[in-house]
């Protein structure tokens, strides 16, 4: 009797330990799942390949409205905002826009934006071959640039869908404290 | 060895012996007790915390604690309800009641059961501490959502993950106890389906918390290397997610809500029957049905959370899983009232609490439903509907169950019968003071008043101060409920060995109060004519 119940006792234990494991397999599921129904409206941070296409075969009035967003995450003292708020693109056309970031404090800060595409089912279909979001951002004490980012609308893009929203959030990668950079975008705004 | 232990026990100083004697228990009957006082105590505290949450909204506006104070309280009221009083009250029901009931002589790994209990004080003083430390307890909800736990959550919330651990890990081994003693410690000829529904039901309880609390831990684990060691889990700054922490909280979450409630089915199984004098209607039928409710409790847990933003056909397949879940309990509540249809009824105490827990639990179990409707559900998110749906199924529900099991097994444990007028004016008072609560909630949650803020619009001033009248009477019935209990552990008349004219099973074959070691020899299991 003893021997059986430490014998299940223990594959019991096994299963709970399993189930722990499946906790953090639950981190890359969520992340194919997300892949596959555009769940979080992420967007691939790899750059896709530009194919031409047939322009014949598209619907030639086929127009989608793509509007721009831009925010920054707490703590980070940077000004960050699209050049352009939206642009009327075709599907299957090479596109380009820029957004305009500068560093509010003296001193170099690293960035990293995170794009995100509303409706979440469309964020497939957005392919971007270049894009400042594919790597970190640096900037020196009170500097600024414009960072570009070239996309194409995949031409599969469900029918239903004519707007949608491409946002970035600019996150700052340096091991600051918060505290300390709010302190000093409040007395560059003074 | 038993001599020598007595001679040992002798020579110490008596509160020595008295706290060695607790301490190092391994009989069953005597952790069950443990688990029930420390549960009765963590009751007191969070109720407090909740007589807090009602006084604060006795009146709109900020008049007795502070914004980020009531955040703290109502999470630890949140936190302290679940993990501290219905569970170990469940878990302290199983140790007295299981053994007893399936003719075994305790528990399959009695130290595995001590160490199980010991854990949980400290635990809650680790939680419970977070209160007196900089920056306060932490304040983000029960749930404990990221990033409001791990980027804003203030520095005490790492005790609260360790806290959580402990938890997990006793709520574990007792499962792993419960499922070992259940399988191998069967008197001969208790097959399954002869088994009480109470040890049906915490079978299948304890194999849900031994599938769901090991991601519990997982997921603060991620939030405690999200906080400390660089990870990102939940930062989308570093590609993670912070809806994936809903998703992953409320797999655990959603059983662990069936969790709280299966073993109240069990008590409600074995009560009704007795007052009804009738054998449970459709046993098969109820053991399949719980069997069918833990299964899906495992593809439901995106109903928590409509409002993220899910594809269609994840919605629809979640509110249709949802519903489905209304048919196996819809089944048992048949089972209940057909228990009692035509049945010669006597409504004693636990009886009434029984029949108290059916009624209100199907009140609950309704505004489930509503909640499950996807389009009805965007109105109802994170307002109070929400919140006198889960205070149905958990108040008249979960802690309604339990206190119907103490008035029904309290008899066997001491010995003495409880005063049946005061039971009785408990179960009144506690009725009209739980409706007077959380009633109310359901209007002003559909009139849109959001939980978790202590402040709110002027008409809904009186059906919150009704709620709070109702609170404060809520809390004083309990301590009546305290009052009756020491009043029959001290004495009464004397309990007959069943009890209950119309018991069944059991352990209302062995004498009353119930000795320290029962069934030392396995019972002999009546056969069924017809098999």
């Amino acid at each position: 009797m003893i021997q059986r119940n430490n014998k299940q006792a223990l594959l019991l234990i096994a299963l709970a330990i399993g189930m722990f494991g499946f906790a953090f397999a639950l981190v890359p599921l969520y992340d194919v799942f997300c892949e596959l129904t555009g769940l979080n409206g992420k967007t691939s941070t790899q750059a896709a390949l530009f194919e031409e296409i047939d322009k014949s075969a598209l619907p030639p009035d086929r127009e989608v409205t793509i509007e721009f967003l831009a925010k920054v995450a707490r703590g980070m003292p940077w000004e960050f905002r699209p050049v352009d708020s939206e642009l009327i693109v075709r599907p299957g056309e090479m596109n380009t826009t820029t957004y305009f970031v500068r560093n509010l404090v003296q001193k170099t800060v690293t960035g990293q934006a995170v794009p995100s595409i509303s409706p979440g089912q469309a964020a497939q279909y957005v392919k971007k071959i270049e894009c400042f979001c594919f790597e970190q951002q640096e900037l020196p004490a009170g500097g600024e640039m414009e960072m570009s980012v070239s996309f194409f609308i995949d031409t599969d893009l469900p029918e239903e869908i004519n707007e949608l929203t491409l946002s970035y959030t600019m996150f700052h990668v340096d091991d600051i404290p918060h505290d300390h950079l709010i302190e000093q975008v409040a007395s560059h705004q003074e | 060895m038993v001599a020598h232990a007595e001679s040992v026990t002798k020579q110490r100083h008596p509160f020595l012996a008295f706290a060695a004697r607790w301490l190092f228990t391994t009989n069953h009957k005597e952790i069950g007790t443990l688990y029930l006082w420390l549960s009765f105590l963590l009751f007191f505290i969070a109720g407090t915390m909740a007589m807090f949450i009602r006084l604060e909204l006795f009146e709109p506006g900020i008049q007795f604690i502070e914004p980020l104070m009531y955040n703290q309280v109502l999470t630890l009221h949140g936190l302290v309800m679940v993990f501290g009083a219905v569970m170990p009250a469940f878990v302290g029901l199983a140790n007295w009641l299981i053994p007893m009931m399936i003719g075994a002589p305790d528990m399959a790994l009695p130290r595995m059961n001590n160490f199980s209990f010991w854990i949980l004080p400290f635990a809650f003083t680790l939680l419970l501490s977070s209160l007196f430390m900089d920056g306060g307890a932490p304040n983000f909800g029960w749930t404990f959502y990221a990033p409001l736990s791990t980027t804003y959550g203030p520095p005490s919330t790492d005790f609260f993950i360790l806290g959580v651990h402990l938890m997990g890990i006793s709520s574990i081994m007792g499962a792993i106890n419960i499922i070992v003693t259940i399988t191998n410690m069967r008197a001969p000829g208790m097959t399954y389906m002869k088994m009480p529904m109470f040890v049906w039901t915490w079978l299948i309880t304890a194999f849900l918390l031994i599938m769901v609390m090991p991601v519990l831990a997982g997921v603060v684990t991620m939030m405690l290397t999200d906080r400390h060691f660089g990870t990102s889990f939940f930062e989308a700054a570093g590609g993670g997610d912070p809806v994936m922490f809903q998703h992953i909280f409320w797999f655990f979450g959603h059983p662990e809500v069936y969790i709280m409630i299966l073993p109240g089915f069990g008590i409600a199984s074995q009560i009704i029957p007795t007052f009804a004098r009738k054998k449970l209607f459709g046993y098969h039928s109820m053991v399949y049905a719980t069997a069918s409710i833990a299964l899906l409790s495992f593809v439901v847990w995106g109903h928590h959370m409509f409002t993220t933003g899910m594809p269609l056909f994840a919605e629809l397949f979640i509110m249709y899983a949802t519903m489905l879940i209304a048919v196996p309990t819809g089944v048992k509540v048949f089972n209940w009232v057909a228990t009692m249809w035509r049945g010669s009824m006597t409504f004693e105490t636990p009886m009434l609490f029984a029949i108290g827990f059916v009624m209100m639990f199907t009140i609950g179990g309704f505004s489930g439903l509503m909640l499950a409707l996807v389009p009805a559900d965007f109105q109802y998110h994170d307002t109070f509907f929400v919140v006198a749906h889960f205070h149905y199924v958990l108040y008249p529900g979960a802690i309604f169950g339990t206190m119907a099991a103490v008035y029904y097994w309290l008899p066997k444990w001491c010995g003495h019968m409880y005063d049946e007028r005061l039971g009785k004016i408990h179960f009144w008072t506690a009725t009209i003071a739980v409706n007077m609560t959380f009633f109310p909630m359901h209007f002003t949650g559909l009139a849109g008043m959001p939980r978790r803020i202590p402040d709110y619009s002027l008409q809904f001033a009186e059906f919150n101060m009704l709620s709070s009248i109702g609170a404060g009477l809520l809390g004083l019935t309990q301590l009546l409920f305290l009052y009756i209990v020491i009043k029959t552990i001290r004495g009464g008349a004397p309990a007959t060995d069943q009890v209950w004219e119309g018991a069944e099973g059991l352990e209302w074959t062995i004498p009353s109060p119930a000795p320290h070691h029962t069934f030392t020899t396995p019972p002999v299991i009546a056969q069924d004519p017809e098999h």
